[in-house]
Order: structure tokens, then C-alpha cells, then sequence
């Protein structure tokens, strides 16, 4: 049993929901009890969708347990047919009624529908969200593809001379963060490098168009999660050339050009030379000096959590001072990632823990989801928002993609706009003392009543550590580094700092006394600290 | 699997209600939702769920749980292993609860509730809660209660969770005098009201249950007498009766007539003088219709169609239609408890169409054909229901926002004026 306050995925069967719903002609069986509905609400609430999900939920009770829960499976597929006519059909069961062991499968089967019934093993008491959506995704290619699949090792024949290569987009689902825009980026951006996008799926095909996904010459999985599964599956079956790049932020979306126009026999060296981006220029023009060296924390799943590190640190000039993921299908691609920046990567999906590492990290911005917004917001921090899980506020009514050149721009003022101004930062370190510019004010920007975090006004109390014995340093004890204690004039200079830097400069003081055994910081210490690792 | 029966009821009160019974899908929230709000009311309760990453997903989902830094309530998710052995469940159970207690030494009162996964594998929570006060108490009380859905609807939950909590109520002296206790969770500033008026009529002492501490556990006994708050709370009414309290029969306090006879029921049973009873709800019930005018005029002559979510969906519909002049198209509700209901049925027109349960496709078949101006429904239908061009109230907000006594009557009117002025402004 593990003690959950709040999760990053739901469960499986939510995943295989994102599937159903991101398709035009899918219906989704579920076997499940009152209650599981709540899922809707998260496609027609947060999502605003005006439709239902293709989903029908069985709905049994604890007087059916006893004998008829399968006839009411049969009844309810049976119904869905005749209702919705779906063009293909999902089944499955959630987490209540893989305990009583039905079999969806085998009853569906029973049924002898007129149309393809894909039956869906997911194991609730193991897996997540994301990993349901790609099973489900994997599953229902591999039933409409399958049949059109070639002979094993049947080579792709040459493309019509003067025809254009075709792709498919893979892996964009209901539910998604911002996949509606990034698939509009991408198609804009591979047609005007002369590559046709033949199906995007699931998001807004049908059933027909998941049975040609053969047919076009390269696969593309955007979101490695979702579609990493169905797309090796599609490129080795059906001889397709898959690209890998996942083309958020600039030198990825180059690469991703790069890459899909090498698959496709093209030449991309003039898009490559003239970027429609704003992005860079902006990060090197003058103005944005400022963001140097800013620390960030980064946690996402882990395709968004790995691009924004590698933009934060080589398109903004940051410094990426942890990076995590609650992906832990993807730990390993996380853990590399993190080794680029000397860090150790967190992997976890436990809110508390990326909470405790925040505090720990005393962050300048933090690039995370919704979680970490309230994270940050609680401890005093600027956040922006690079990941699912959704919220309503990630359904933006204005076109606002993460990938290709668009999305460049985009994130260049999303993640900069929490942050303070250069002008704004440099007035508040000179006049420290003003009375409307303070630790309790925070700043214009952020908006009114902003308060500062627990954890650092418990930190901003001597008395506790005045009382605590002092422990003369012991450089040769092994153990725990023992806290140094701050004298009372170093804890004054040390209110001087900017509130925005100063758990910084905490942190670096007591690392540097903890570093050479000083146990009582003094003012003399902090400046020493201050020369040692500069700003 | 529609299987439908035009059922007559046994013939009992003045009118009885001809109810339209469906058997399908059911598009409610499950039990476990009532711990978004009962565990604001109870401060210093802590609702261990013990379930599925489902569960975990609902509660987070149904609240916007986000804005909390650490809620009062968390979810102990079974995994693999608990499935495997249930006493290694038990053990697992323990150590959760030991760690959760450790790091909130301010919860007074735990309930453990049960899930459909925890029915199911029948991990048995009572005896776990037992357990688990016998290591815990004095400084904690543990209590269970199940909020499954594959037994409870909605607020059910809260049913079962008062329910649970009854066994606890210190007994009141024999010789206690009576009592009044106010059943079902309120707002805190409803709840205020009412003691003020309760006072100047003269009847007390009155208490309410939840309260607002689990140190605060009203008595029960022979002397007591309840109102019930809330339409659904029939397991707890019962639970009241075993230990000797007496039910006070009425209408539900919603809207200023029906606030009246609410009230006036407690005032019958002290004896409270009509005239003075007439005095002391004068002014609350003139400001009433004050607020209620204004709203009469933007609702009079609608129809309203209710699907099943709360229970509240037959007080709801006496209070539209006889203090807003509307017309109730069909009021759904996931079950109708005939003689808690009893007054309101009695208040409603005798050919008045309910439904009991669901089957949610034939019933938006229902609603699309009635085309009713307003339509109460659960969030996964009320964006759907918009973009075909119908206007609706999502039913939720009826239970998250104080709509009873006579202060109140006028936002309830709102709730339901807001949606009808607001689509009036975009067409504009």
C-alpha cells in the first residue's frame, strides 16, 4: 500500500479513455462500477470538450456481484453497438472489475460484433495513465494494422518520382498538454519542408485511417509515452523510417527537420539557414543578460522534462539545478539526461519529495506541472507550466503549441515572464530598505498577497538555533555534516539580501561553513561565502 | 439494458409519486466524493481512503484537489502485493496509518473508508479500525465507513460516514432534558443562523452533526429530537432511532417556505406559540421573499429537468416550481426516500414525473426531446448538454455552496437565475 495524497497519472484505464475519446469512431466498454464516470469530467471539464467520451461504463453494484455482472458487461457492449455504431471497439475493465475477473475479452467475443473489438489486459494495481494509453494505442494499431502488414522483411517500395514523402503523427491523444497546437506546428512545419502528414492519430482519426498507417513512408511518435510503443511496432512492420527527435525548443526542432528530411530524401538546409523564430534572438539580445545562470528545477513527464532541461540550460542560458520525472517507464532516459548537467536525476511521483527537493534546491524558477506550480507558489518561487497532468488553464483558447518554431517562442515567454525583471531585480538590490519593496510585498508582477515560504520564515528564526548546542566542529566525524549556527549579525546582514537570493546565499553559506568546518557563521563568513562562489 | 417498470408504489401518503425505475449506466459520483467536503467540516478528521489509484484519481479530480497543500484526506493504494494476502494487506494498513498519525499529530478522529476495491477483495476495515483505535486511543478515535460505489451513490458517502460516527455520541442521561440535534452537514454560517433562530424561538439546546471538532460530539438519547439538514442521510436516521432519538417530520429547508416548515417542526415539537413562532420568523421570511422576488421574474414559467446526483433533486424541484413558478420536467434522483421525502412529495404536483437510478442514454434522450430551459446535471454533462444548445446547472454546486435557511433562499434562486441571465447576455 503506498500513502498517496495526490498522483500525477490516474489510472490505466483513464489512459485507454484518452485513446478512445482522441478518435472519431472508437467506442470504449468499460467494465467498472458507479463512480468511475468521474472521468468524463475531465474531458468535458478540463478539456471543454462539447462531446461525451465514446466511453460506456458497465456501472455494476454489490448486489450484481453475486451473479450477473458478465450478462451486464454483454448488455452494455451490445447497447453501445446499437447506439453509437462504432467503427472499431474497445473493452476493458477498471481497476474494481479486474478483481472479479469477467473476462471482457472473451464476452465481447462472444458477442460477434461486425466490427473489430480489441480486448485490453491493463493492470490497475501496476500501472499508470500513460502506460494505459500507450498499451491501448499499441494494441488497437496492431489489430486494424495488422492485417495490411507485409510479409515480414518486405522492403518499402521506392516512392513515385516527384511524389512527396508522407508521415504519420503519432501519439497526440485527448487530454494531452497542448498536443491539439503542437500537431498543427508540426504539420505547418513539415509542409513547408515539402513532407505530407498522411494521418495524425489518435488524435481526430478513425478506425479506417489507424488500419493505412502502413502506408505512409515515415513515423513519427511526438510523445515517446504514448507512442513509442505502436510507432517502433509501425516502422518495423511496415518498413517505415521513424524519427526519434522530439522537436521542442529550437536545436531540437533543427534536428527534428534535420532528421525527417534526411528520411524523406530532402534537402533542409534552407529552412535550417532562416528560422521563423524569435527565440534565439530574443535570448541573446541584451536585455536578456539577466536570465543568466538562473537555477532551475525542471519535472515533467519525461519528454517534456528532458526538453525543457536542454532548452533551460543551452537556449536560455540557465543553470538546470535538478531535473525530474514521475515517468518511471523512463527513468533511465531522465537519469542520462540529468548526468548532462552534473545532477542526479529525481524519479518519483510523490508531490512531498519533488516539494522537499524544491525547498532543498532553493530554485530561482521551476519548470514543472500544475503540482509544481502550487509548489512553487507555496515556497515564493516563479514556475511555468511544461507538462501534463492537465489542468483547465493548460487548455489555452489562443493557438499556443510547445514544438517546433512556434512553440520555441512560446516557451521563451512563458518561462521568462514569471521572472523579474532585470531593471526591477537591480533597483530592489540597491534600495533593500524600501518599504513597499520587501519580502512581503513580493513583486508588481506576481500580483497582490503573494506569501512567502513557511519554510524559510521558520528558517528566518534565530532562537531555535541560538538554543541548540553548539557543537564545535569535528572535521573527522564521518557522519552528518553538523548545521552551522548563524551569530545574530550575520543573520541581520543576511535579511539585507534580496529575499529572491537570499535562501540562495543561505544555502551556499552554510555549505561553505559546513565545507571547512566553521560552526558559528559570522558576517565575516557570509562575505567570505560570497566571494567563494561569486553571485 | 434498459429494464424499465412503471412501478406503483404502495399506496401510503397523500400522493403517491408514480416513479420511472432505470437500470444502465449511472453518470453520479460514488461515495468517496463526500470526503471533499465533510472533511472541511470535520477539522480535525483525517479520511484515509483505502482503495485504488482510481480512487486516489476521482477525489483529486471531482475537488480540484490542487489548491491544498496537504488535505485532510489521502488514499492508501492497494497495490499487487496487498492483493496477494490479505493479512499482509492488514500489516500494510497498519504501518500506513502509523506513518500518517506520525506526520499529523492534530487529527483527533481517522476513518478508514472502503472502496469498491476493498469490498471487493473484502478486506475487512472494521475490524481494521478496531485494531487500530485499540493502539491509538485516547489521542485518536478510528472509525470506517464505506464510500464504495458499488454500494453508495454520491452523497450516500456522507450518509454512511454520519452513520459510522453515531455508535461514538456519548449517551445522554436518562433524565437529560430533550434535546434538539440538526443532522446532515451544513455551511458554518447556515448553521449559525439557525442557532440564532433557534434561540429566539426558544428551543434548545441544539447541536449539529458533523461538528465541527470530533472533541465536540453532540449526546444522543431518549431526549433527543433531529431535524435532518439533508434529504439523505435514511442510515443515519436509522442509527439515530437504535439510540432512541426521535425524528422531527419535514420539509427540507430549502427556500423560505420550505425553511419555514422545517423550522416549524422543531417549534411544534417545543410547543413554541404559533403567534411567536409567526414573530420571530417574520423578518427572516419577509427578507426571503424579498431576495426571491428578484429571481421569480427570471425564472417563472421555465421547465427544469433533473438528472439523479445528490438526493436534494426532490427538494430542489418543490422549491423551483412552487416559490419560482417553474415546471419540473423530470426530477431524477439516485433514490428517493419516500418518508424522509414525504413533505416535499406531499408539496409537489400529484402527476409530477420522477426517475429513480439510471440509464444515462435513455434519459439524455428524455431531456433532449423535453428540451426543458434548464437542465441539473453532474460536470460530464453539462459541456456536452451546452453545445447542443441546452442550458444547464451543474449540481454540484448545490451541495459545495450554502443554499438552506431563509438567508439563503435568495442565492439558491441564483444558482439557477445565473445560467438563464448568462446565456441571455452572450446571445445579446
Amino acid at each position: 500500500m503506498q500513502l498517496t495524497v495526490w498522483t500525477y497519472e490516474g489510472p490505466p484505464h483513464v489512459g485507454a479513455m484518452r485513446i478512445a475519446t482522441a478518435l472519431e469512431d472508437v467506442h470504449y466498454v468499460l467494465h467498472a462500477p458507479q463512480g468511475d464516470t468521474y472521468a468524463d469530467l475531465l474531458f468535458t471539464m478540463i478539456e471543454r470538450r462539447a462531446k461525451r467520451p465514446p466511453v460506456t461504463y458497465t456501472t455494476f453494484q454489490a448486489r450484481d456481484l453475486g451473479g450477473d455482472t458478465a450478462d451486464l458487461f454483454k448488455a452494455a457492449a451490445r447497447d453501445a453497438f446499437a447506439r453509437f455504431q462504432p467503427k472499431a471497439m474497445l473493452v476493458g475493465a477498471s481497476c474494481t472489475a479486474e478483481l472479479i475477473q469477467d473476462d471482457p475479452g472473451g464476452l465481447a467475443k462472444a458477442l460477434a460484433l461486425p466490427i473489430p473489438v480489441v480486448a485490453l489486459e491493463l493492470p490497475s494495481y501496476q500501472k499508470k495513465e500513460n502506460w494505459g494509453a500507450s498499451e491501448t494505442f499499441y494494441r488497437l494499431v496492431r489489430a486494424l494494422a495488422g492485417p495490411h502488414a507485409p510479409a515480414p522483411g518486405t522492403k518499402r517500395p521506392a516512392r513515385e518520382p516527384g511524389s512527396r514523402a508522407r508521415c504519420n503523427l503519432l501519439g497526440a491523444t485527448a487530454l494531452g498538454f497542448r498536443h491539439r497546437d503542437d500537431v498543427a506546428e508540426i504539420v505547418k512545419l513539415l509542409d513547408s519542408i515539402g513532407i505530407d502528414v498522411d494521418i495524425v492519430a489518435p488524435l481526430g482519426a478513425t478506425a479506417a485511417d489507424i488500419a493505412r498507417l502502413g502506408e505512409a513512408d515515415i513515423c513519427v511518435p511526438l510523445y515517446p509515452e504514448i507512442a513509442g510503443q505502436a510507432a517502433a511496432w509501425l516502422a518495423k512492420t511496415f518498413d517505415q523510417k521513424l524519427v526519434r527527435t522530439v522537436p521542442i525548443g529550437v536545436g531540437a526542432t533543427r534536428e527534428f527537420v534535420a532528421e525527417i528530411a534526411e528520411a524523406a530524401g530532402l534537402d533542409a538546409s534552407a529552412i535550417l539557414a532562416d528560422m521563423p523564430t524569435r527565440a534565439p534572438w530574443y535570448s541573446k539580445s541584451v536585455d536578456s543578460n539577466y536570465l543568466t545562470g538562473k537555477r532551475v528545477f525542471v519535472f515533467g513527464d519525461a519528454t517534456h522534462a528532458i526538453a525543457a532541461a536542454r532548452i533551460a540550460a543551452r537556449e536560455l542560458g540557465f543553470t538546470v539545478v535538478g531535473l525530474g520525472t514521475y515517468s518511471r517507464e523512463f527513468a533511465r532516459e531522465v537519469r542520462e539526461a540529468a548526468k548532462l548537467y552534473g545532477i542526479e536525476a529525481l524519479i518519483t511521483d510523490d508531490y512531498l519529495e519533488v516539494e522537499a527537493k524544491v525547498a532543498e534546491l532553493q530554485p530561482e524558477l521551476v519548470l514543472g506541472t500544475q503540482m509544481e506550480r502550487h509548489i512553487a507558489k507555496r515556497q515564493g518561487v516563479p514556475c511555468a507550466v511544461i507538462s501534463a497532468p492537465v489542468h483547465v488553464q493548460d487548455f489555452p483558447a489562443r493557438y499556443s503549441p510547445q514544438m517546433g518554431f512556434e512553440g520555441a517562442n512560446v516557451l521563451f515567454d512563458t518561462w521568462v515572464h514569471p521572472l523579474m525583471m532585470g531593471l526591477e531585480e537591480h533597483l530592489l538590490t540597491m534600495f533593500r530598505g524600501d518599504f513597499e519593496f520587501h519580502d512581503g510585498a513580493g513583486s508588481s508582477h506576481l500580483g497582490a498577497g503573494k506569501s512567502h515560504a513557511p519554510a524559510s520564515v521558520a528558517a528566518e528564526k534565530p532562537d531555535a538555533a541560538q538554543d541548540a548546542p553548539i557543537v564545535v566542529a569535528a572535521p573527522a566525524a564521518a557522519a552528518a555534516p553538523v548545521a552551522p549556527v548563524w551569530a545574530p549579525d550575520a543573520e541581520k546582514e543576511l535579511k539585507k539580501i534580496p529575499f529572491f537570493v537570499r535562501g540562495k546565499a543561505r544555502r551556499n553559506t552554510e555549505r561553505f561553513s559546513v565545507e571547512r568546518g566553521v560552526a558559528v557563521i559570522t558576517v565575516e563568513t557570509l562575505y567570505d561565502a560570497k566571494a567563494h562562489f561569486g553571485r | 439494458m434498459a429494464m424499465l417498470d412503471l412501478q406503483k408504489p404502495e399506496a401510503s401518503c397523500a400522493s403517491p409519486p408514480e416513479i420511472l425505475r432505470e437500470r444502465g449506466q449511472r453518470e453520479v459520483f460514488c461515495g468517496l466524493t463526500g470526503i471533499i467536503w465533510l472533511h472541511r467540516k470535520i477539522q480535525d478528521a483525517f479520511f484515509l481512503v483505502v482503495g485504488s489509484r482510481t480512487c486516489a484519481h476521482l477525489i483529486q479530480s471531482a475537488a480540484g484537489v490542487m489548491i491544498f497543500a496537504e488535505p485532510r484526506f489521502a488514499t492508501a493504494i492497494i497495490d499487487e502485493r496487498d492483493l496477494a494476502g490479505l493479512a499482509d494487506a492488514n500489516a500494510e494498513l497498519d504501518r500506513v496509518v502509523n506513518r500518517l498519525l506520525e506526520r499529523r499529530p492534530d487529527i483527533k478522529l481517522l476513518f478508514l473508508v472502503g472502496s469498491c476495491p476493498s469490498e471487493v477483495i473484502k478486506l475487512d476495515l472494521s475490524r481494521a479500525a478496531q485494531r487500530l483505535s485499540r493502539s491509538f486511543e485516547p489521542r485518536v478515535r478510528v472509525l470506517n465507513y464505506s464510500g464504495s460505489g458499488i454500494e453508495t451513490t454520491f452523497t450516500q458517502g456522507e450518509d454512511a460516514c454520519l452513520a459510522a460516527l453515531v455508535p461514538s455520541l456519548p449517551a445522554a442521561p436518562a433524565t437529560a432534558p430533550r434535546e434538539l440535534l440538526v443532522v446532515g452537514a451544513l455551511a458554518d454560517v447556515v448553521e449559525d443562523q439557525f442557532k440564532r433562530i433557534f434561540e429566539r424561538l426558544g428551543i434548545g439546546p441544539v447541536r449539529f452533526m458533523p461538528p465541527r471538532s470530533a472533541l465536540d460530539l453532540p449526546q444522543v438519547g431518549p431526549g433527543t429530537r433531529y431535524l435532518l439538514a439533508q434529504p439523505f442521510l435514511g442510515d443515519t436516521a436509522r442509527a439515530l432511532d437504535d439510540r432512541g432519538a426521535k425524528w422531527l417530520p419535514a420539509a427540507f429547508p430549502l427556500g423560505a417556505e420550505g425553511t419555514t416548515a422545517w423550522l416549524r417542526a422543531a417549534a411544534d415539537a417545543w410547543g413554541v406559540d404559533p403567534e411567536h413562532f409567526g414573530a420571530v420568523t417574520a423578518a427572516h421570511r419577509a427578507r426571503a421573499e424579498t431576495a426571491l422576488a428578484r429571481y421569480r421574474a427570471k425564472l417563472e414559467g421555465k421547465s427544469v429537468f433533473f438528472f439523479p446526483d445528490s438526493q436534494l433533486e426532490v427538494p430542489l424541484a418543490r422549491f423551483l416550481t412552487r416559490e419560482m413558478g417553474m415546471r419540473a420536467v423530470e426530477v431524477g434522483t439516485p433514490y428517493l426516500h419516500r418518508q424522509h421525502l414525504a413533505a416535499d412529495l406531499a408539496m409537489l404536483p400529484a402527476d409530477q414525473a420522477y426517475s429513480e437510478g439510471q440509464h444515462v442514454d435513455n434519459q439524455l434522450d428524455r431531456c433532449r426531446a423535453a428540451r426543458p430551459d434548464i437542465t441539473v446535471c453532474g460536470l460530464g454533462l453539462a459541456n456536452p448538454l451546452e453545445a447542443e444548445g441546452l442550458t444547464t446547472k451543474w449540481s454540484i454546486e448545490l451541495l459545495f455552496t450554502p443554499i438552506q435557511g431563509y438567508e439563503q433562499a435568495g442565492d439558491l434562486a441564483e444558482l439557477f437565475a445565473r445560467p438563464l441571465e448568462r446565456r441571455a447576455r452572450l446571445a445579446a
